[in-house]
Protein backbone atom coordinates (compact mmCIF):
# COMPACT_ATOMS: atom_id res chain seq x y z
CA UNK A 1 0.00 0.00 0.00
CA UNK A 2 1.19 3.48 -0.70
CA UNK A 3 -0.43 5.26 2.23
CA UNK A 4 2.58 4.90 4.46
CA UNK A 5 6.05 6.16 5.23
CA UNK A 6 4.82 9.74 5.11
CA UNK A 7 6.97 10.70 8.06
CA UNK A 8 10.12 8.66 7.54
CA UNK A 9 12.44 11.62 7.38
CA UNK A 10 15.76 12.63 8.84
CA UNK A 11 14.42 12.66 12.38
CA UNK A 12 13.62 9.00 12.03
CA UNK A 13 16.83 7.66 13.43
CA UNK A 14 17.36 10.00 16.35
CA UNK A 15 15.26 8.07 18.83
CA UNK A 16 15.52 4.69 17.20
CA UNK A 17 19.26 4.70 17.62
CA UNK A 18 19.32 5.98 21.17
CA UNK A 19 20.21 2.55 22.45
CA UNK A 20 22.97 1.87 19.99
CA UNK A 21 25.84 2.78 22.27
CA UNK A 22 24.82 0.02 24.65
CA UNK A 23 23.94 -2.31 21.85
CA UNK A 24 27.45 -2.17 20.39
CA UNK A 25 28.63 -4.12 23.43
CA UNK A 26 26.85 -7.22 22.09
CA UNK A 27 29.53 -9.54 20.83
CA UNK A 28 28.67 -12.84 19.25
CA UNK A 29 30.87 -15.89 19.65
CA UNK A 30 34.00 -15.97 17.52
CA UNK A 31 33.89 -18.42 14.66
CA UNK A 32 33.73 -19.00 10.94
CA UNK A 33 30.76 -17.15 9.46
CA UNK A 34 30.45 -14.60 12.25
CA UNK A 35 31.34 -11.74 9.89
CA UNK A 36 28.49 -12.62 7.55
CA UNK A 37 25.98 -13.00 10.38
CA UNK A 38 26.96 -9.68 11.91
CA UNK A 39 26.87 -7.87 8.58
CA UNK A 40 23.56 -9.18 7.29
CA UNK A 41 21.56 -9.51 10.50
CA UNK A 42 22.52 -6.27 12.20
CA UNK A 43 21.40 -4.10 9.31
CA UNK A 44 17.82 -4.57 10.55
CA UNK A 45 18.00 -5.76 14.16
CA UNK A 46 20.34 -6.01 17.09
CA UNK A 47 22.27 -9.23 17.55
CA UNK A 48 20.63 -10.02 20.88
CA UNK A 49 17.79 -11.52 18.81
CA UNK A 50 20.22 -14.36 18.09
CA UNK A 51 21.39 -14.74 21.68
CA UNK A 52 17.85 -14.61 23.03
CA UNK A 53 16.74 -17.43 20.70
CA UNK A 54 19.44 -19.84 21.76
CA UNK A 55 20.40 -22.58 22.15
CA UNK A 56 17.15 -24.36 21.33
CA UNK A 57 17.02 -24.04 17.50
CA UNK A 58 18.38 -26.96 15.53
CA UNK A 59 19.89 -26.50 12.09
CA UNK A 60 16.53 -26.79 10.40
CA UNK A 61 15.05 -24.02 12.52
CA UNK A 62 18.00 -21.65 12.02
CA UNK A 63 17.77 -22.31 8.29
CA UNK A 64 14.05 -21.50 8.39
CA UNK A 65 14.76 -18.28 10.29
CA UNK A 66 17.39 -17.10 7.79
CA UNK A 67 15.09 -17.93 4.90
CA UNK A 68 12.21 -16.08 6.59
CA UNK A 69 14.40 -12.99 6.84
CA UNK A 70 15.09 -13.22 3.10
CA UNK A 71 11.69 -14.21 1.78
CA UNK A 72 9.36 -12.39 4.16
CA UNK A 73 11.41 -9.42 5.34
CA UNK A 74 13.47 -8.82 2.24
CA UNK A 75 16.97 -9.24 3.69
CA UNK A 76 19.45 -8.95 0.79
CA UNK A 77 21.41 -12.09 1.65
CA UNK A 78 22.96 -13.77 -1.42
CA UNK A 79 21.95 -17.44 -1.70
CA UNK A 80 25.61 -18.45 -1.58
CA UNK A 81 26.00 -17.00 1.95
CA UNK A 82 23.09 -18.79 3.57
CA UNK A 83 24.94 -22.03 4.25
CA UNK A 84 27.81 -20.35 6.09
CA UNK A 85 25.41 -18.31 8.20
CA UNK A 86 23.32 -21.35 9.13
CA UNK A 87 26.48 -23.28 9.98
CA UNK A 88 27.62 -20.52 12.31
CA UNK A 89 24.23 -20.06 13.98
CA UNK A 90 23.78 -23.80 14.51
CA UNK A 91 27.27 -24.31 15.91
CA UNK A 92 27.27 -21.37 18.33
CA UNK A 93 23.56 -20.68 18.99
CA UNK A 94 21.86 -23.96 18.25
CA UNK A 95 21.84 -27.61 19.08
CA UNK B 1 -6.42 -6.68 58.08
CA UNK B 2 -8.03 -3.26 58.23
CA UNK B 3 -4.77 -1.44 57.83
CA UNK B 4 -3.82 -3.57 54.88
CA UNK B 5 -7.13 -2.86 53.21
CA UNK B 6 -6.66 0.83 53.86
CA UNK B 7 -3.20 0.64 52.39
CA UNK B 8 -4.50 -1.03 49.25
CA UNK B 9 -7.19 1.59 48.89
CA UNK B 10 -4.56 4.29 49.21
CA UNK B 11 -2.66 2.52 46.47
CA UNK B 12 -5.68 2.77 44.22
CA UNK B 13 -6.06 6.44 44.98
CA UNK B 14 -2.49 7.27 44.02
CA UNK B 15 -2.85 5.31 40.79
CA UNK B 16 0.51 3.69 40.76
CA UNK B 17 2.45 6.62 42.07
CA UNK B 18 4.36 4.69 44.69
CA UNK B 19 7.91 3.75 43.89
CA UNK B 20 9.12 0.31 44.71
CA UNK B 21 12.52 0.21 46.27
CA UNK B 22 14.11 -3.08 45.48
CA UNK B 23 17.46 -4.59 46.03
CA UNK B 24 19.36 -5.15 42.81
CA UNK B 25 17.53 -6.93 40.06
CA UNK B 26 19.27 -10.04 38.93
CA UNK B 27 18.82 -12.58 36.19
CA UNK B 28 17.95 -15.05 38.96
CA UNK B 29 14.51 -13.45 39.05
CA UNK B 30 13.85 -14.39 35.41
CA UNK B 31 11.70 -17.48 34.86
CA UNK B 32 13.83 -20.60 34.77
CA UNK B 33 11.87 -21.88 31.78
CA UNK B 34 13.31 -19.19 29.47
CA UNK B 35 15.86 -20.25 26.87
CA UNK B 36 19.35 -20.08 28.41
CA UNK B 37 20.33 -17.44 25.87
CA UNK B 38 17.36 -15.27 26.80
CA UNK B 39 18.39 -15.38 30.44
CA UNK B 40 22.03 -14.64 29.64
CA UNK B 41 21.31 -11.70 27.30
CA UNK B 42 18.73 -9.99 29.52
CA UNK B 43 19.72 -6.94 31.51
CA UNK B 44 18.07 -3.96 33.12
CA UNK B 45 18.32 -0.97 30.82
CA UNK B 46 16.56 2.40 30.76
CA UNK B 47 15.41 3.76 27.41
CA UNK B 48 15.14 7.57 27.38
CA UNK B 49 12.16 8.51 29.55
CA UNK B 50 11.78 5.00 30.96
CA UNK B 51 12.79 3.34 34.19
CA UNK B 52 15.20 0.42 33.89
CA UNK B 53 13.22 -2.42 32.31
CA UNK B 54 14.21 -5.94 31.30
CA UNK B 55 15.95 -5.69 27.95
CA UNK B 56 15.03 -8.40 25.51
CA UNK B 57 16.39 -6.66 22.39
CA UNK B 58 17.84 -3.19 21.81
CA UNK B 59 16.53 -2.62 18.31
CA UNK B 60 13.82 -2.87 17.50
CA UNK B 61 13.39 -2.09 21.21
CA UNK B 62 11.68 -4.82 23.21
CA UNK B 63 11.64 -4.33 26.97
CA UNK B 64 9.51 -6.03 29.57
CA UNK B 65 8.27 -4.79 32.91
CA UNK B 66 9.68 -6.39 36.09
CA UNK B 67 6.92 -8.20 37.97
CA UNK B 68 6.99 -6.02 41.09
CA UNK B 69 5.51 -3.10 39.10
CA UNK B 70 2.37 -5.20 38.63
CA UNK B 71 1.68 -5.21 42.38
CA UNK B 72 -0.68 -2.25 41.89
CA UNK B 73 -3.78 -1.54 39.88
CA UNK B 74 -2.23 0.65 37.21
CA UNK B 75 1.17 0.26 35.63
CA UNK B 76 3.36 3.37 35.68
CA UNK B 77 3.88 4.91 32.26
CA UNK B 78 7.64 4.94 32.74
CA UNK B 79 7.61 1.23 33.62
CA UNK B 80 5.20 0.22 30.85
CA UNK B 81 6.57 -2.44 28.48
CA UNK B 82 7.95 -1.55 25.06
CA UNK B 83 7.40 -3.66 21.97
CA UNK B 84 8.31 -2.87 18.34
CA UNK B 85 8.65 -4.97 15.21
CA UNK B 86 10.52 -2.41 13.13
CA UNK B 87 13.40 -0.24 14.22
CA UNK B 88 12.85 3.17 12.59
CA UNK B 89 10.76 4.94 15.20
CA UNK B 90 10.53 8.64 14.41
CA UNK B 91 9.81 11.08 17.20
CA UNK B 92 6.38 12.54 16.49
CA UNK B 93 5.61 16.23 16.85
CA UNK B 94 2.30 17.06 18.53
CA UNK B 95 2.05 20.22 16.42
CA UNK B 96 2.65 18.68 13.02
CA UNK B 97 1.12 15.23 13.57
CA UNK B 98 -1.81 14.43 11.29
CA UNK B 99 -4.16 11.47 11.19
CA UNK B 100 -5.37 10.61 7.69
CA UNK B 101 -8.75 8.91 7.35
CA UNK B 102 -9.30 7.39 3.92
CA UNK B 103 -10.26 4.27 1.99
CA UNK B 104 -12.89 2.91 -0.37
CA UNK B 105 -15.21 2.13 2.55
CA UNK B 106 -15.85 5.80 3.37
CA UNK B 107 -17.41 8.74 1.56
CA UNK B 108 -15.21 11.70 2.57
CA UNK B 109 -11.48 11.32 3.31
CA UNK B 110 -10.16 13.87 5.77
CA UNK B 111 -7.30 14.58 8.17
CA UNK B 112 -7.17 15.50 11.85
CA UNK B 113 -4.61 17.35 13.93
CA UNK B 114 -3.97 16.23 17.50
CA UNK B 115 -5.76 19.29 18.79
CA UNK B 116 -8.79 18.51 16.64
CA UNK B 117 -8.80 14.89 17.80
CA UNK B 118 -8.82 16.06 21.41
CA UNK B 119 -11.40 18.83 21.08
CA UNK B 120 -13.83 17.79 18.34
CA UNK B 121 -14.75 14.38 19.71
CA UNK B 122 -16.02 13.34 23.10
CA UNK B 123 -13.14 12.29 25.36
CA UNK B 124 -13.75 8.97 27.06
CA UNK B 125 -11.52 7.27 29.62
CA UNK B 126 -11.42 3.80 31.15
CA UNK B 127 -8.88 1.22 32.27
CA UNK B 128 -7.77 -1.58 29.98
CA UNK B 129 -5.04 -4.16 29.97
CA UNK B 130 -2.56 -3.93 27.10
CA UNK B 131 -1.04 -7.39 26.67
CA UNK B 132 1.34 -8.61 24.00
CA UNK B 133 0.05 -11.68 22.15
CA UNK B 134 3.39 -13.36 22.81
CA UNK B 135 3.58 -12.59 26.51
CA UNK B 136 5.28 -15.60 28.20
CA UNK B 137 6.36 -17.01 24.82
CA UNK B 138 9.73 -17.72 26.45
CA UNK B 139 8.02 -20.24 28.75
CA UNK B 140 6.87 -22.43 25.87
CA UNK B 141 8.09 -26.02 25.83
CA UNK B 142 9.21 -26.86 23.26
CA UNK B 143 10.50 -23.33 22.67
CA UNK B 144 9.32 -21.38 19.65
CA UNK B 145 11.35 -18.60 17.99
CA UNK B 146 10.48 -14.96 18.54
CA UNK B 147 10.89 -12.43 21.32
CA UNK B 148 11.35 -14.72 24.32
CA UNK B 149 9.08 -12.85 26.69
CA UNK B 150 8.69 -13.64 30.34
CA UNK B 151 5.50 -12.47 32.08
CA UNK B 152 6.08 -8.73 31.73
CA UNK B 153 4.94 -7.81 28.21
CA UNK B 154 1.78 -6.24 29.57
CA UNK B 155 0.47 -3.29 31.54
CA UNK B 156 -2.81 -1.96 32.88
CA UNK B 157 -3.58 1.71 32.30
CA UNK B 158 -6.39 4.22 32.10
CA UNK B 159 -6.68 5.18 28.44
CA UNK B 160 -8.25 8.44 27.34
CA UNK B 161 -9.17 9.27 23.79
CA UNK B 162 -11.81 9.60 21.11
CA UNK B 163 -14.02 6.73 20.03
CA UNK B 164 -12.78 5.37 16.73
CA UNK B 165 -16.34 5.03 15.50
CA UNK B 166 -16.94 8.76 15.84
CA UNK B 167 -13.81 9.55 13.86
CA UNK B 168 -14.95 7.09 11.21
CA UNK B 169 -18.52 8.41 11.21
CA UNK B 170 -17.30 11.86 10.24
CA UNK B 171 -15.85 10.28 7.09
CA UNK B 172 -19.15 8.56 6.34
CA UNK B 173 -18.77 4.79 6.62
CA UNK B 174 -20.42 3.13 3.65
CA UNK B 175 -21.90 -0.31 3.10
CA UNK B 176 -18.70 -1.53 1.47
CA UNK B 177 -16.69 -1.25 4.69
CA UNK B 178 -15.34 -4.67 5.72
CA UNK B 179 -12.15 -3.98 7.68
CA UNK B 180 -10.42 -0.91 9.07
CA UNK B 181 -6.64 -0.86 8.65
CA UNK B 182 -4.19 1.15 10.74
CA UNK B 183 -0.67 2.36 10.10
CA UNK B 184 1.78 3.95 12.49
CA UNK B 185 4.85 6.08 11.89
CA UNK B 186 7.35 3.30 12.63
CA UNK B 187 8.96 1.59 9.65
CA UNK B 188 11.68 -0.86 8.71
CA UNK B 189 15.23 -0.03 7.61
CA UNK B 190 14.64 -1.97 4.39
CA UNK B 191 11.96 -0.86 1.95
CA UNK B 192 11.35 -4.53 1.15
CA UNK B 193 10.22 -5.35 4.70
CA UNK B 194 6.44 -5.35 5.16
CA UNK B 195 5.37 -2.31 7.14
CA UNK B 196 3.73 -3.10 10.46
CA UNK B 197 0.03 -2.55 9.93
CA UNK B 198 -3.08 -4.22 11.32
CA UNK B 199 -6.74 -4.25 10.49
CA UNK B 200 -9.85 -4.83 12.57
CA UNK B 201 -13.20 -6.16 11.42
CA UNK B 202 -15.57 -3.23 10.88
CA UNK B 203 -17.82 -4.34 13.77
CA UNK B 204 -14.91 -4.17 16.21
CA UNK B 205 -13.73 -0.83 14.84
CA UNK B 206 -17.26 0.49 15.44
CA UNK B 207 -17.39 -0.89 19.01
CA UNK B 208 -17.97 1.89 21.52
CA UNK B 209 -14.89 0.81 23.47
CA UNK B 210 -12.39 0.98 20.62
CA UNK B 211 -10.45 4.21 21.03
CA UNK B 212 -7.87 6.45 19.44
CA UNK B 213 -6.09 7.15 22.73
CA UNK B 214 -3.86 10.15 23.39
CA UNK B 215 -3.43 9.77 27.15
CA UNK B 216 -2.55 6.96 29.51
CA UNK B 217 -2.86 7.30 33.26
CA UNK B 218 -3.58 11.00 32.93
CA UNK B 219 -0.51 11.91 30.90
CA UNK B 220 0.44 12.04 27.23
CA UNK B 221 1.49 8.69 25.82
CA UNK B 222 5.22 8.10 26.28
CA UNK B 223 7.14 8.06 23.00
CA UNK B 224 7.81 4.33 23.45
CA UNK B 225 4.11 3.62 23.92
CA UNK B 226 2.89 5.41 20.82
CA UNK B 227 2.97 9.19 21.18
CA UNK B 228 0.91 11.07 20.25
CA UNK B 229 -1.94 8.58 19.63
CA UNK B 230 -2.54 4.87 19.41
CA UNK B 231 -5.40 2.50 18.83
CA UNK B 232 -6.81 0.86 21.97
CA UNK B 233 -8.82 -2.32 21.47
CA UNK B 234 -9.92 -3.37 24.95
CA UNK B 235 -10.03 -7.12 25.43
CA UNK B 236 -7.97 -7.86 22.33
CA UNK B 237 -4.22 -8.46 22.39
CA UNK B 238 -1.88 -5.53 21.86
CA UNK B 239 -0.96 -6.38 18.28
CA UNK B 240 -4.00 -4.34 17.23
CA UNK B 241 -3.09 -1.35 19.42
CA UNK B 242 -1.15 0.44 16.65
CA UNK B 243 1.24 3.05 18.05
CA UNK B 244 2.12 6.45 16.53
CA UNK B 245 -1.09 6.10 14.54
CA UNK B 246 -1.03 8.25 11.43
CA UNK B 247 -3.35 6.60 8.93
CA UNK B 248 -6.70 4.83 8.99
CA UNK B 249 -7.90 3.11 5.85
CA UNK B 250 -11.43 1.68 5.61
CA UNK B 251 -11.25 -1.34 3.34
CA UNK B 252 -13.84 -3.16 1.24
CA UNK B 253 -11.71 -6.30 0.93
CA UNK B 254 -9.61 -8.32 3.41
CA UNK B 255 -6.33 -6.61 4.26
CA UNK B 256 -3.35 -8.23 2.55
CA UNK B 257 -0.55 -6.91 4.80
CA UNK B 258 1.78 -9.63 6.12
CA UNK B 259 1.29 -8.76 9.78
CA UNK B 260 -2.46 -9.17 9.43
CA UNK B 261 -2.83 -11.84 6.76
CA UNK B 262 0.00 -14.17 7.80
CA UNK B 263 1.35 -13.24 11.22
CA UNK B 264 -0.45 -13.18 14.57
CA UNK B 265 -2.37 -16.35 13.78
CA UNK B 266 -3.57 -19.15 16.03
CA UNK B 267 -4.87 -22.59 15.07
CA UNK B 268 -8.61 -22.65 14.52
CA UNK B 269 -10.81 -24.11 17.26
CA UNK B 270 -7.97 -24.56 19.74
CA UNK B 271 -8.73 -21.74 22.13
CA UNK B 272 -12.07 -20.93 23.73
CA UNK B 273 -12.57 -17.59 22.01
CA UNK B 274 -15.85 -15.83 21.39
CA UNK B 275 -14.92 -12.84 19.24
CA UNK B 276 -13.72 -13.79 15.76
CA UNK B 277 -12.23 -11.94 12.83
CA UNK B 278 -14.14 -13.84 10.15
CA UNK B 279 -12.93 -12.02 7.04
CA UNK B 280 -9.32 -12.95 7.87
CA UNK B 281 -9.89 -16.60 8.72
CA UNK B 282 -8.30 -19.28 6.56
CA UNK B 283 -8.76 -23.04 6.52
CA UNK B 284 -5.85 -23.56 8.87
CA UNK B 285 -5.84 -20.61 11.20
CA UNK B 286 -7.49 -17.48 12.46
CA UNK B 287 -6.22 -14.11 13.70
CA UNK B 288 -5.55 -13.91 17.41
CA UNK B 289 -8.29 -11.75 18.92
CA UNK B 290 -9.32 -11.56 22.56
CA UNK B 291 -7.10 -12.38 25.53
CA UNK B 292 -7.51 -15.68 27.35
CA UNK B 293 -8.14 -15.82 31.10
CA UNK B 294 -4.92 -15.58 33.08
CA UNK B 295 -3.32 -14.48 36.36
CA UNK B 296 0.01 -13.61 37.94
CA UNK B 297 1.36 -13.47 41.49
CA UNK B 298 2.82 -10.00 41.92
CA UNK B 299 4.28 -9.64 45.41
CA UNK B 300 6.54 -12.66 45.75
CA UNK B 301 9.72 -13.35 43.81
CA UNK B 302 10.91 -16.87 42.99
CA UNK B 303 13.03 -18.28 45.80
CA UNK B 304 11.63 -15.96 48.47
CA UNK B 305 12.07 -17.25 52.02
CA UNK B 306 9.43 -17.45 54.74
CA UNK B 307 9.56 -18.59 58.36
CA UNK B 308 7.81 -21.74 59.54
CA UNK B 309 4.33 -20.95 60.81
CA UNK B 310 4.24 -17.55 59.15
CA UNK B 311 1.20 -16.36 57.24
CA UNK B 312 2.26 -15.65 53.68
CA UNK B 313 0.28 -12.94 51.96
CA UNK B 314 -0.07 -13.70 48.27
CA UNK B 315 -1.20 -10.86 46.04
CA UNK B 316 -1.78 -10.90 42.35
CA UNK B 317 -3.74 -9.87 39.32
CA UNK B 318 -6.14 -11.71 37.01
CA UNK B 319 -7.67 -10.81 33.66
CA UNK B 320 -9.46 -12.03 30.56
CA UNK B 321 -10.79 -10.68 27.29
CA UNK B 322 -13.44 -8.51 28.91
CA UNK B 323 -16.01 -10.95 30.29
CA UNK B 324 -14.81 -10.42 33.84
CA UNK B 325 -12.77 -12.56 36.20
CA UNK B 326 -15.06 -13.88 38.91
CA UNK B 327 -12.96 -16.54 40.64
CA UNK B 328 -9.29 -16.76 41.61
CA UNK B 329 -8.10 -19.79 43.54
CA UNK B 330 -4.70 -20.29 45.10
CA UNK B 331 -2.81 -23.38 46.11
CA UNK B 332 0.21 -23.69 48.39
CA UNK B 333 0.71 -27.41 47.90
CA UNK B 334 1.45 -27.68 44.21
CA UNK B 335 -2.18 -27.88 43.18
CA UNK B 336 -3.43 -30.64 45.52
CA UNK B 337 -5.83 -28.28 47.27
CA UNK B 338 -7.23 -24.91 46.25
CA UNK B 339 -8.81 -22.05 48.18
CA UNK B 340 -10.68 -19.03 46.87
CA UNK B 341 -8.75 -15.77 46.96
CA UNK B 342 -10.35 -12.48 47.85
CA UNK B 343 -11.05 -10.30 44.82
CA UNK B 344 -10.36 -6.60 45.15
CA UNK B 345 -12.57 -3.87 43.69
CA UNK B 346 -13.62 -4.28 40.07
CA UNK B 347 -12.09 -1.39 38.08
CA UNK B 348 -13.90 -2.33 34.88
CA UNK B 349 -14.21 -5.38 32.70
CA UNK B 350 -11.16 -4.56 30.56
CA UNK B 351 -8.89 -3.92 33.54
CA UNK B 352 -7.03 -6.63 35.34
CA UNK B 353 -8.42 -7.37 38.78
CA UNK B 354 -6.31 -7.51 41.90
CA UNK B 355 -6.72 -10.32 44.42
CA UNK B 356 -5.13 -11.50 47.62
CA UNK B 357 -4.94 -14.62 49.72
CA UNK B 358 -3.14 -15.83 52.81
CA UNK B 359 -1.51 -19.19 53.23
CA UNK B 360 0.35 -20.55 56.24
CA UNK B 361 3.92 -21.78 55.87
CA UNK B 362 3.19 -25.17 57.41
CA UNK B 363 6.31 -27.18 56.77
CA UNK B 364 9.99 -26.58 56.20
CA UNK B 365 11.27 -26.86 52.65
CA UNK B 366 10.21 -25.80 49.18
CA UNK B 367 6.55 -25.04 48.60
CA UNK B 368 4.88 -24.23 45.31
CA UNK B 369 2.40 -21.37 45.18
CA UNK B 370 -0.13 -21.39 42.37
CA UNK B 371 -2.97 -19.15 41.24
CA UNK B 372 -5.78 -20.01 38.85
CA UNK B 373 -8.34 -17.56 37.48
CA UNK B 374 -11.72 -18.23 35.91
CA UNK B 375 -14.14 -15.84 34.26
CA UNK B 376 -17.87 -15.25 34.00
CA UNK B 377 -18.24 -17.30 30.84
CA UNK B 378 -16.72 -20.37 32.48
CA UNK B 379 -13.21 -20.25 31.00
CA UNK B 380 -10.30 -21.09 33.26
CA UNK B 381 -6.53 -21.26 33.03
CA UNK B 382 -4.94 -24.44 31.77
CA UNK B 383 -2.52 -26.75 33.55
CA UNK B 384 -1.11 -28.00 30.25
CA UNK B 385 0.26 -25.61 27.64
CA UNK B 386 -1.90 -25.10 24.54
CA UNK B 387 1.09 -25.19 22.24
CA UNK B 388 0.87 -23.24 18.99
CA UNK B 389 3.54 -22.35 16.41
CA UNK B 390 3.85 -18.65 17.16
CA UNK B 391 3.79 -18.91 20.95
CA UNK B 392 0.57 -17.07 21.81
CA UNK B 393 -1.98 -17.28 24.62
CA UNK B 394 0.25 -18.81 27.29
CA UNK B 395 -2.09 -19.08 30.26
CA UNK B 396 -0.67 -22.08 32.06
CA UNK B 397 -1.19 -21.83 35.82
CA UNK B 398 1.91 -20.25 37.34
CA UNK B 399 4.04 -22.36 39.69
CA UNK B 400 6.08 -20.16 42.02
CA UNK B 401 8.49 -22.00 44.29
CA UNK B 402 9.49 -20.40 47.57
CA UNK B 403 11.15 -21.84 50.65
CA UNK B 404 10.09 -22.13 54.26
CA UNK B 405 12.92 -22.11 56.80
Amino acid sequence: MSWRRAAAGAAALAVALAALAQESSIDLAAGVGKDKVVAYCSSCHSLDYIQMNSPFPDRKLWEAEVNKMIKVFGAPIPPGEIGAMVDYLTKHYGR
Amino acid sequence: MTSRRAFLKAGFATLGGSVHTRSAWSAELLPGELPAGARASAQLYALPGKLPLIKKTFHPPNFETPTHYFDQLYTRNDAFFVRYHLSNIPQQSAASWRLQVAGEGIDKPYALSLDELKTQFEAVEFPALCLCSGNRRGLFQPHVPGVEWGPGAMGNARWKGARLREVLARAGVGKLALEVAFDGADSAPLAATPDFMKSLPIWKAMDENTLIAYEMNGAALPHWNGFPARIVVPGWTATYWIKHLNAINVLATPFENFWTKTAYRIPKNKFPLVERFASQESEANTPITEMVVNSLITNIEPGAQFKLGQMIEVRGIAWDGGYGVNVVETSADGGATWRAAQLEADAGRFSWRQWRAEVRAERIGAITLMARASNRIGATQTLELMHNPAGYHHNVVQRLTVSVI
